[in-house]
């Protein structure tokens, strides 16, 4: 069996087990995995910046943002109907990335965390700014016929899993296939070693870029779909935990692998879950699984695996 | 086909008042080995630096088959047909062998005959079979083996190789000479050496460069017989 086909069903076995637990779990839980999968796109998303290209932005909730708003107030103040609201939301994450990046790819290392920090601040003081259009903090509830897509409103429990369940698995193929191509490959050995990749022959500014800009209309296509699924559009999507969540679900994930991601928010999720439902300090034992994964399982969880698996892309 | 590959006019670097190379004017030869030498601190990587683009000059222009290069990036020059090895190991120590050779082939050999390429150019520096380890567990002269690999595989029109057998055992350095011997005519080697055995094996032609400037170029014998050259360099003389 090639890597190749072994990926594709690796990642086709996921999608099937989802749908599995959908018509198994109970209601609540269910309804959870919709979540799970629109958050899981979103890691996916910084995944291919920090996790294959190897730079760590500490400013993606911004990205995040700009999808939600291109999406939301489009369809909010211009009355544009979902599927073209939903595409300017995935426009607007690659355009921020490529503006963002072309101005914070002068950085490298920890300066690079600053201005993308920085940057993400910016644009939350935006949307807060713009309070007139935005509703700021308190946010604003998507228009109901925004939220029908070929005569379908996702508003529903099914047709929000259905949805995300689409969207999650395109975007999962579709990151197999990239961390295959040559361009992902290009990109790893950036993260490995840029000077030698450089003097390869690769144009490693513009290859770090492109990556910026895919991974910001990854991320923008997560908010979009937040919004567009869950009716709801707020600047709290813009503050500085959205930006740091991506970067503590990859990390027990697994950076740098396809399946990491999702992995590292269903564990992050239950985890916050299970420890609120024991007790009111539930941040305590969430920071101690943390602290404890971290010592003992650093490559994370699907790194965990590949240990055993070398071939998990 | 010009029978210069390369040429430099001016080559000047200063590090603010101390001058690394200046002014040299340099001309390489094509489809020949030729060896820049020199003792430590020269200025033999600078210059090989401004070559590349890894160094900005200071003034001057390189010229690489008839065109200026000058203001191309470094990757922008490699992609011209040049091929760099780093005098301290630069490979991908993550990733295996065999992807490390696939990353410098992949720039110019197409998907269908890329692990063809890859297999041949690890059994040409004496690697095949240990395509599948991680880079990072060989041995520090298979590293350096594994290094040129990743040269060769870019068919490269000049082969730039900066201090190639430096902590290489004597055997090692009995294959690499093997090695470049066959690579003759392929591709003009500029090779950086210390070693004067292998330099005095594999030349046609040596740069000496002494304090930044060219002392001397020629034939080995001439330059062996050079009474400047064995004064700054070879330290036989009666300087």
């Amino acid at each position: 069996m090639t890597d190749r086909l072994r990926t594709d069903l690796l990642h086709l076995g996921v999608i099937a087990a989802l749908v599995v637990l959908f018509l198994t779990l109970p209601t609540y839980y269910a309804g959870n995995l919709s979540r799970i999968m629109v958050l899981a796109i979103y890691a996916i998303g910084y995944n291919l910046l920090f996790g294959y290209t190897g730079l760590l932005s500490l400013g993606h909730a911004m990205f995040f943002a700009a999808g939600m708003y291109g999406y939301g107030l489009t369809a909010q103040l211009a009355g544009v109907p979902a599927l073209p609201a939903f595409a300017l939301g995935i426009l607007a994450g690659a355009a921020l990335g490529l503006v963002v990046g072309a101005l914070a790819l002068r950085t490298a290392g920890v300066a690079f965390m600053i201005v993308t920090l920085m940057f993400a601040q910016a644009a939350y003081l935006t949307i807060l700014h713009f309070g007139t259009y935005t509703r700021g903090d308190e946010g604003f509830v998507v228009p109901s016929e925004a939220r029908i897509v070929f005569g379908i409103d996702l508003s529903g429990e099914t047709e929000r899993f259905a949805a995300a369940l689409i969207l999650f698995a395109l975007v999962l193929l579709a990151t197999g296939r990239l961390v295959r191509s040559r361009l992902g490959r290009t990109l790893v050995a950036i993260r490995e070693n840029e000077e030698r990749t450089r003097m390869l022959g690769y144009d490693a500014t513009r290859l770090k870029l492109i990556a910026i800009t895919l991974s910001g209309a990854l991320s923008g296509l997560a908010g979009a779909a937040y919004a567009l699924l869950f009716g709801y559009v707020g600047a709290s999507f813009a503050a500085v935990p959205y930006s740091i969540f991506p970067l503590l679900w990859v990390l027990l994930g697994g950076a740098g692998t396809t399946i990491g991601p999702l992995i590292g928010v269903f564990f992050m999720f239950y985890l916050i879950d299970t420890a609120s439902g024991i007790t009111l300090a539930y941040l305590l034992i969430v920071g101690v699984a943390l602290v404890l994964l971290t010592l003992f399982a650093p490559q994370g969880i699907a790194g965990l695996i590949k240990r055993r698996l070398p071939w998990l892309p | 086909m010009a029978s210069v590959i390369l040429e430099t006019k001016g080559l000047t670097k200063l590090y603010g008042g101390l001058a690394a190379n200046t002014d040299v004017d340099f001309e390489l030869p094509r489809g020949r080995i030729t060896a820049l030498i020199g003792p430590n601190g020269a200025g033999k990587s600078t210059f090989v630096g401004m070559v590349t683009g890894r160094i900005p000059a200071t003034r001057g222009q390189v010229i690489f088959e008839g065109r200026d290069i000058s203001a191309l990036p470094a990757h922008a020059r490699i992609a011209l047909g040049m091929a760099y090895t780093f005098q301290i190991t630069s490979i991908f120590p993550g990733l295996d062998v065999a992807e490390n050779v696939a990353l410098a082939a992949r720039r110019t050999t197409d998907a269908a005959h890329l692990d063809a390429k890859v297999r041949d150019t690890l059994a040409r520096v004496g690697l095949n079979g240990r395509g599948n380890a991680l880079a990072g567990d060989l041995s520090y002269g298979h590293q350096r083996l594994l290094e040129i690999a990743m040269g060769l595989a870019q068919d490269p029109r000049l082969f730039i190789l900066d201090e190639p057998t430096q902590g290489l055992a004597e055997s090692e350095v009995a294959g690499f000479i093997d090695l470049v011997r066959g690579l003759a005519g392929e591709a003009t080697i500029l090779l950086i050496e210390h070693n004067m055995d292998v330099v005095m094996q594999l030349a046609d032609h040596i740069v000496v460069l002494d304090q930044g400037q060219v002392l001397a170029s020629g034939a080995p014998e001439a330059i062996r017989a050079d009474r400047a050259v064995q004064s700054a360099y070879l330290g036989t003389a009666d300087a």
